[in-house]
C-alpha cells in the first residue's frame, strides 16, 4: 500500500502554493513563468494520484494534455519575454506597465 | 510503513525542498537547475504512482524541452543586476497572507473528506501499451487538437522571433 490520497493532494497543494508565491511575488518575467510551470506540475501530480486512487486511467490522459499545453505556453511565453526584453532592455514586469505610442507588434 | 510509503515521502520532500529553493534564487540559472531536480523527483513520483510513460514523458518534455528552452532564453538575455530587486515589503506581506489562507483552506478540505480520503492507494501500473491504446481510442480528438495547438504555438513563436529580429536589425542600421 502507498500513502492515502489525501497525502498526495497535500503534496500537490503545497507545490501549488510554492508555484503561486513564485509567480506572484517575484519581479522577474522568467521567474513568473517558472512559477506557472511549478503550478502545472502540481496539478499533474494531483491527477496522477487521482488515477491511482480510483483505478482509472483517465487521470493520466489529462496529464498528457497538461504536458502539451505547458510546452505550447512556455514557448509562446518565452518568445513574448524575448520581445519584451528587446523593448525595455530588462526583465522587470514593472517596466511594461505603461501603454505608450510606439509601433504595434 | 511500507517501502512505497517511504519512497513517496522521500520524493515529496525532495520535490518541495528543491522547488522552494528554486523560487528563492537570485540567479536564474540556479533556479532553473533546482527546478530540473524537482521535475526529476516528480517524474520518479509518477513512476511510483503507476504511470511509467508519464514519468518518461515528463523527463523528455518537461525537463528536456521546456527547461532547456528556459535555460536558452536565460543565458541569451543579459539582465542588469539592478532590475532583479526583491519585491517590496507590502507585496511580500500580501503574498504570504494569501498563501497562508490558501494553505489553510486546502488542509481543511483535504482532511475533512472523512475516512474515504484516508484509504491507502493500492499500487497499480498503467503499461504504456494499454495507456497508448486508451488514449488514441478514446481521446483521439484531444490529441489532434493538442497537435494543432503546438502547430499554432510554433507559428506564433516563429512570427514573434522573425519580427523581433527584423526590428533589432533595423534598429542597428538606423544607429549606423
Amino acid at each position: 500500500m502507498i500513502v492515502p490520497y489525501s497525502h498526495v493532494l497535500l503534496l500537490s497543494a503545497l507545490l501549488f502554493v510554492v508555484g503561486m508565491l513564485c509567480a506572484v511575488g517575484r519581479r522577474n518575467l522568467i521567474m513568473i513563468l517558472l512559477g506557472l510551470e511549478v503550478m502545472l506540475n502540481a496539478g499533474a501530480i494531483a491527477f496522477v494520484g487521482a488515477a491511482l486512487r480510483w483505478q482509472q486511467i483517465e487521470g493520466q490522459t489529462v496529464v498528457i494534455f497538461v504536458l502539451a499545453i505547458a510546452a505550447a505556453e512556455v514557448s509562446i511565453g518565452l518568445a513574448l519575454i524575448v520581445w519584451a526584453y528587446r523593448r525595455t532592455e530588462s526583465l522587470d514586469p514593472e517596466r511594461l506597465q505603461d501603454l505608450d505610442t510606439a509601433e504595434p507588434l | 510503513m511500507t517501502i512505497y510509503a517511504l519512497l513517496f515521502y522521500l520524493l515529496a520532500a525532495v520535490i518541495l525542498v528543491s522547488t522552494a529553493i528554486a523560487v528563492t534564487r537570485r540567479n536564474l540559472v540556479h533556479a532553473a537547475i533546482f527546478l530540473v531536480a524537482s521535475f526529476f523527483a516528480s517524474a520518479l513520483l509518477f513512476y511510483l504512482l503507476g504511470a511509467p510513460l508519464l514519468a518518461m514523458l515528463e523527463i523528455i518534455v518537461y525537463v528536456g524541452a521546456i527547461m532547456v528552452l528556459f535555460l536558452f532564453v536565460i543565458m541569451m538575455l543579459k539582465e542588469k543586476p539592478a532590475s532583479n530587486r526583491p519585491a517590496a515589503r507590502g507585496r511580500k506581506l500580501w503574498t504570504a497572507t494569501l498563501g497562508l489562507i490558501y494553505l489553510l483552506a486546502v488542509i481543511l478540505l483535504v482532511f475533512a473528506t472523512g475516512p474515504r480520503g484516508q484509504t491507502p492507494l493500492t499500487p497499480a501500473v498503467a503499461s504504456p501499451a494499454a495507456f497508448g491504446r486508451y488514449l488514441f481510442q478514446g481521446h483521439w480528438l484531444g490529441i489532434e487538437i493538442a497537435s494543432l495547438l503546438l502547430l499554432i504555438a510554433l507559428i506564433g513563436v516563429l512570427h514573434l522571433g522573425h519580427t523581433a529580429a527584423r526590428r533589432t536589425a533595423a534598429g542597428i542600421e538606423e544607429e549606423k
